[in-house]
This record gives C-alpha cells, structure tokens and sequence, in this order.
C-alpha cells in the first residue's frame, strides 16, 4: 500500500526535529522492549543503515551499536553502509516480520543496495524480535493504550490487507 | 506423511511448531550447517529452549550438522554433535561420512538422518550408510522422478524424506562447486551458498542487476520477478543466445504429486527455507499441513497462494516429473 500524497504531504513542512522527536520516542520504546534485538547484528552493529521510504519525503537513519535513529529530508541521503527501499507501509510490515523479505524482493517491491551482508543480518535480527508496533506504541500511551492499540491495529490491519504474501 | 519444517531463528521455530510442523530442522550459527547466513542460525540455548518448546507440542528436532569437515578443524563439527545429542535433539541430519562415523560410534543411540548434501542416490550408497553408520532416513537429492523414487524405496531398509517445496539446487547437491569458484566459500564446506558478502544488487536504468564477486549474475527487466544472486540462476550469453544456462529462477513445488510421493514409499515431506522468515515459514507451513490432509482436488487452490513466495514468483516439479532425459 501506498499512502495518499494527501497524508504525506504535511510531512515535508513539518520540522524536521519534530518528526525526528517523536521518530526517536518510538525507537527507544521498541529498543527497551526488545533489549536483544541487535545481538544477532554481530559485526554488522557498527553499520549504519538506511531506509528510504518510497511514498515519504523523509529517510531514517539507524545506527545500531549506537542505539541510535535520524531523521532526513529527502533528497538529502545520509552516508550509510546499506540501504532499503520500499513503501512505508512495506518497511513496517518487514520491521514486524509481518511479511517475508525474500518474497517481498522477488516481486521488485524491495530494493536493497550496499552492504547485502549487514542489512541481511539486521533483516534476521528483526524477523527473530517479535515486534508489535500497536503494542509498542500503545505502551507509551498512559491511560489511552488500549485506545491506541486498538486504533494501530486496525490501522495495520488495513494497510496490509492488499499486500501479498502476508504473515497469518 | 510427516512434515518436516525449516528455522533459521527461534521465532521462526515456534511458528513452524505452531502451524503444524511433525519436526523443525535447524542449526548451529557457525560453519556446521549449510544455511550459514549472518544473523540466522541457533545458539546453544536458544536451541534448548527451541527443543523444549517443540516436545511441549509433541513435534520433533532435527539439526542439520550438514556440511563437510575441514582437516585439523574437525572439533568444530565433533561439538556440534555432542552439543546436539546433550540437548536432546531427536534425530542429526549429517553429509560428512566421517562425521556419521563419529556420531555411529560416540552417540550409537542417537538417531541419524542422511542429509541431501550427502547425495544418496541410489541403492548402494544408501544401504552403505544404513548398515555402515545405522542411519535410519535418507533425504533424497533433487534428481530422481517419483518412479525412480519408488524403485529406490524398494530396495532399502530405511525412512525416505524429499524436498516437496522451496529452493531448488542443480543436480549436484553436496559437490556443486559455483559459489566456490565465484567466491572461495561454498555451501559444501562453509554453509553459505553465494555469501551475502560477495553479493550486490544495483539499479541500472530500469533494468536491476545482481553481482556476486566479480560477475554479473542477472539483468532483471522493470517488471520482471527478481532471483537468487546464484551462478546456476545466472543468465548467461551462449553463442547468439542469452538465457539459463543451468536453472531458471523458480522454486520446487511438488506438492501436486502428494500422493504419487505417499505410493511412492516416502515418508516424510520436506520444506526447504531455513534462511527465509518467519512470515514464510508460518505461511507455507500451514498451507502445507492443510494440502497434505486435503482431497487432491482440493490442492491447487490451496498451494497456488504460495507461488508469489517463491523465487522468480514461478514454481516447477523439477527432476520428479523429468521430462528431459
């Protein structure tokens, strides 16, 4: 799923530290949940990795080893080691392990480029991590999480009805 | 017919026990097992926890210590079996006949299955490593047809496992030699099969070109399905022509044959994808456990959600409906 030039657009006119703050809130909740989440990284910590959503005009930037993420306009691409492509909505969906990565990339809606090694292994690390970004969100959400979870859900729930070879 | 399930991580484990797996094969992360992929693989613990989680759902362990030994550093590969029997693993898949034969001696009530690296083909090999080595299954390479299978079945005394769905290799499993010779390592003796550190896809145009080492593999054409970076999916130039020269880039897909395969003699179906994730593994594995207790009328709706998650998005029955020879 692509998303509507509609919702993406505020996007490019909102501050970037902005974006980057609540970007950065997020990772840090997943990171704290999911402590061993980079184990599996090895060697391949001290990389940096891109992604590039196709349907954004932003691009984040995890450095692993320093827990790290960034936050960049497009067409400003940081130097990093590997790079992934894809709609937003793909990115999620393979940062959950909701979808398989070889599957994803047979059909040309992935692209990597750079270290096939490192964004393997990160592929692996995060397909092992049971992340659930409703929940994830949900717990930094006080006392609207159940609100939020249910509202996230569905929303993943939508946007991935119309992908294939989705997770059951 | 017993299912046979891959993981290549413990998430992928528990969602191939929980979609229906008979047992889950898997291994150690280092050089013992052919899916030596960065990031994939089992720990010690990890593979104890995966054993207990398994039998708590009365599904079985198989580790694949499926590579061959190296010279001066066979303790890599002694360990891998102490560790494996100690933790309780219900049966080892080996290749190395060496490796069997210390398996045979130092664990002789460990059950042991043939791994296809071993390539077992025919009847003499076969009841060498039964009587030799007590090995209980083999796993047949992908080069026999169902009658070949059956004639084969006749004439041996142990399990008989095939690959149904997944990866396809070229007809010389356990020696094939390609990534070495683009690479220096092979899924024969390094576990990895075109390293992902040898391997780099770039866009090109339109076109997205796939490299492994110093060669162009493929040029896929803005639309086409992508493949494996593997010199036998390569698309080579031979005289006025290009194309694929070994294989094209399609996964195995047997299923249709089910009960062909059951006539058969075999025991046991097979699942390749170890390095792929749990996503795959939980949907193949429940659609499989679903097309082996369904009518054969009912499979081919059932299975044919499963060709967009193969290679190439294509799928072919291989050497078993050989039409070739």
């Amino acid at each position: 799923m692509t998303l509507p030039f509609a919702m993406t657009a505020p996007l490019r006119f909102a501050p970037l530290p902005l974006i980057e703050h609540a970007t950065r809130l997020v990772f840090a909740q997943v990171v704290r949940q999911y402590p061993d989440l980079f184990d599996r990284l090895g060697e391949h910590a001290d990389k940096r990795y891109a992604f590039v959503p196709t349907d954004l005009p932003l691009v984040f930037l995890i450095e692993p080893a320093a827990r790290r993420i960034s936050v960049h306009h497009k067409p400003h691409l940081p130097a990093a080691d590997a790079c992934m492509g894809g709609t937003f909505v793909l990115l999620l969906a393979l940062l959950e392990g909701q979808l398989d990565g070889d599957a994803v990339f047979f059909s040309r809606s992935l692209t990597i480029t750079g270290d096939m090694e490192a964004m393997l292994a990160l592929r692996n690390a995060l397909d092992d991590c049971n992340i659930d970004l409703p929940a994830d969100i949900a717990r930094m959400s006080g006392p609207f999480a159940p609100l939020v979870r249910r509202a996230a859900s569905e929303i993943r729930t939508r946007a991935l009805s119309g992908e294939a070879a989705r997770w059951n | 017919m017993e299912l046979i399930c891959p993981a290549g991580t413990p998430a992928a484990f528990r969602e191939a026990v929980d979609a229906g797996a008979d047992a889950v094969y898997c291994g150690f992360r280092d050089e013992t097992n052919a899916r030596n992929f960065p990031g994939l693989n089992f720990s010690r613990d990890e593979l104890k926890t995966a054993i207990a989680y398994a039998r708590r759902h009365k599904v079985m362990t198989f580790v694949a210590i499926n590579t061959f030994m190296r010279a001066g550093q066979e303790k890599l590969w002694h360990d891998a079996v102490d560790d494996a029997v100690r933790l309780g693993a219900d049966a080892l898949i080996l290749a190395d006949f060496g490796l069997m034969a210390y398996t045979a001696e130092r664990h002789p009530q460990q059950r042991l299955h043939v791994s296809v690296q071993a390539s077992a083909s025919n009847a003499d090999a076969v009841k060498f490593l039964v009587e030799t080595f007590g090995a209980k299954r083999v796993v047949l390479p992908r080069i026999l047809t169902i009658p070949d299978v059956a004639r084969l079945a006749r004439q041996i005394s142990c399990e008989i496992e095939v690959f149904v769905f997944g990866g396809l290799c070229v007809m010389a499993e356990g020696r094939c030699s390609l990534s070495s010779y683009a690479t220096g390592k092979s899924p024969n003796m390094n576990g990895v099969c075109s390293p992902a550190s040898h391997v780099r896809y770039r866009e090109d145009g339109s076109e997205l070109v796939s490299e492994l080492g110093d060669y162009t593999i493929n040029r896929f054409p803005a639309g086409e399905a992508a493949g494996y970076p593997t010199l036998c999916k390569g698309r080579f130039d031979i005289a006025e022509e290009r194309g694929y020269a070994f294989e094209d880039p399609v996964s195995l897909d047997v299923m249709d044959h089910i009960d062909a395969l059951r006539d058969a003699g075999v025991g046991a179906l097979k699942i390749e994808g170890r390095q792929r994730g749990k996503a795959y593994v939980a949907e193949v594995v429940s659609v499989m456990r679903r097309a082996v207790a369904a009518d054969a009328t009912e499979r081919p709706a059932l299975l044919s959600r499963l060709r967009r998650l193969s290679e190439g998005q294509k799928t072919t029955s291989g050497a078993y409906e050989k039409r070739w020879r």
